[in-house]
């Protein structure tokens, strides 16, 4: 009886329903569809396909949006994978 | 100075600064220094959207993307493959096609990669995006820039960060006379001399942000630098006098006693 699946989001473990779609994740972590972007398995998703990308077990899902920056910050790793945004 | 605009890809620009929006102490001080610059272009980072904590604030509810051209850059990028993914995501993200594409090379120097910046360049430029490349003060690399399609190069005065100024004019000169699309001079400047200077040189533009932020008034910094980039560009487009090792008197000999 899986009531719920395993994803990942922004590199932490999260359940999540199974039929859930990309927009229902955003929806409860109460982030705004616009600005920001989402990347799931790699793949980055158009923004009108957020309600119709449903997610499943193992998924990876980045999501990221704009924060200041102009000189780069001190990147840990040098690049090798996302940084989080304080 | 009226009709003085800068236009790049089609795009008109008012001001000749663009400005940073890194290392402000909250987004209040960065709102207002950026009023005070009189930058109508602000570079900003994409990095993941804190999820365990939603009540932070967001920079773009501070900065109107109707007032602001919001330029997305691939700061901390250090290969081709990790700044086409912050590009395309910056894209999709949903701003403009605009990039400020930055590949580095080194952490300590953050010199650009410049054959990876030539490389992630193409392939951007191929995908539709304008591509604005931080580049080093190099002639050929500029050129090469140019060649596969950058609207514009900019190429650093000094290393990020490091407020040493103009460290090469002499380059950025033969930037500037061989490069026919515009440059501006992205990184290292220290203070509003350095930004003048730059201007002076015939830089399009100059853009910046630990000089400002990293102010003891960053505010006020802004301020200086507005009126630096202006009066560099006046005094550019009137044409400064030759240098000469000796003297020129500026008063008449005739009618002396």
């Amino acid at each position: 009886m899986a009531e719920t699946i395993q994803i990942q989001v922004n590199g932490e473990e999260r359940g999540c329903r199974p039929d859930a779609t990309v927009g229902d994740l955003l929806r409860e972590l109460a982030i705004k569809n616009e600005r920001v972007a989402v990347e799931l398995n790699l793949e980055i998703l158009d923004r009108k396909d957020f309600d119709h990308r449903s997610l499943k077990q193992g998924d990876r899902v980045e999501i990221l949006s704009f924060i200041g920056g102009g000189a780069p910050v001190n990147v840990q790793g040098k690049g090798r994978g996302f940084v989080h945004a304080e | 100075m009226q009709n003085d605009r800068l236009i790049i890809a089609g795009r008109e620009f008012t001001s000749r600064l663009w400005v940073g929006t890194g290392k402000y102490k909250d987004f209040a001080e960065t709102k207002k220094a950026i009023e005070a610059s009189g930058a109508d272009v602000v570079t900003v980072a994409v990095r993941r959207v804190n999820i365990t904590d939603r009540s932070k604030e967001n920079l773009l509810d501070y900065l109107d993307p109707k007032q602001y051209t919001i330029l997305p850059n691939t700061a901390g990028c250090y290969n081709v493959e990790d700044a086409l993914r912050y590009a395309r995501l910056a894209r999709a993200a949903g701003v403009s096609d605009l990039i400020k594409l930055e590949v580095l090379g080194d952490e300590r120097t953050l010199f650009p990669d410049t054959a990876g910046l030539i490389e992630a360049a193409r392939i951007l430029v191929k995908e539709g995006f304008i591509v604005l490349p931080y580049t080093n003060d190099d002639p050929i690399v500029a050129q090469k820039l140019v060649d596969v399609g950058c609207p514009a190069v900019m190429p650093l005065a000094a290393p990020i960060g490091s407020g040493l100024g103009i460290r090469n004019p002499y380059n950025l000169k033969i930037i500037m006379e061989m490069i026919k699309v515009p440059i501006i001079v992205d990184a290292g400047v220290g203070t509003a001399s350095d930004a003048a200077f730059a201007m002076e040189l015939g830089a399009d533009a100059v853009l910046m942000n630990t000089a400002i932020a990293g102010a003891r008034d960053p505010i006020a910094m802004a301020e200086a630098m507005k009126y630096a980039v202006y009066a560099g560009r006046l005094a550019y487009k009137a044409g400064r006098i030759p240098r000469k090792l000796y003297a020129t008197a500026s008063s008449p000999i005739e009618g002396m006693l």
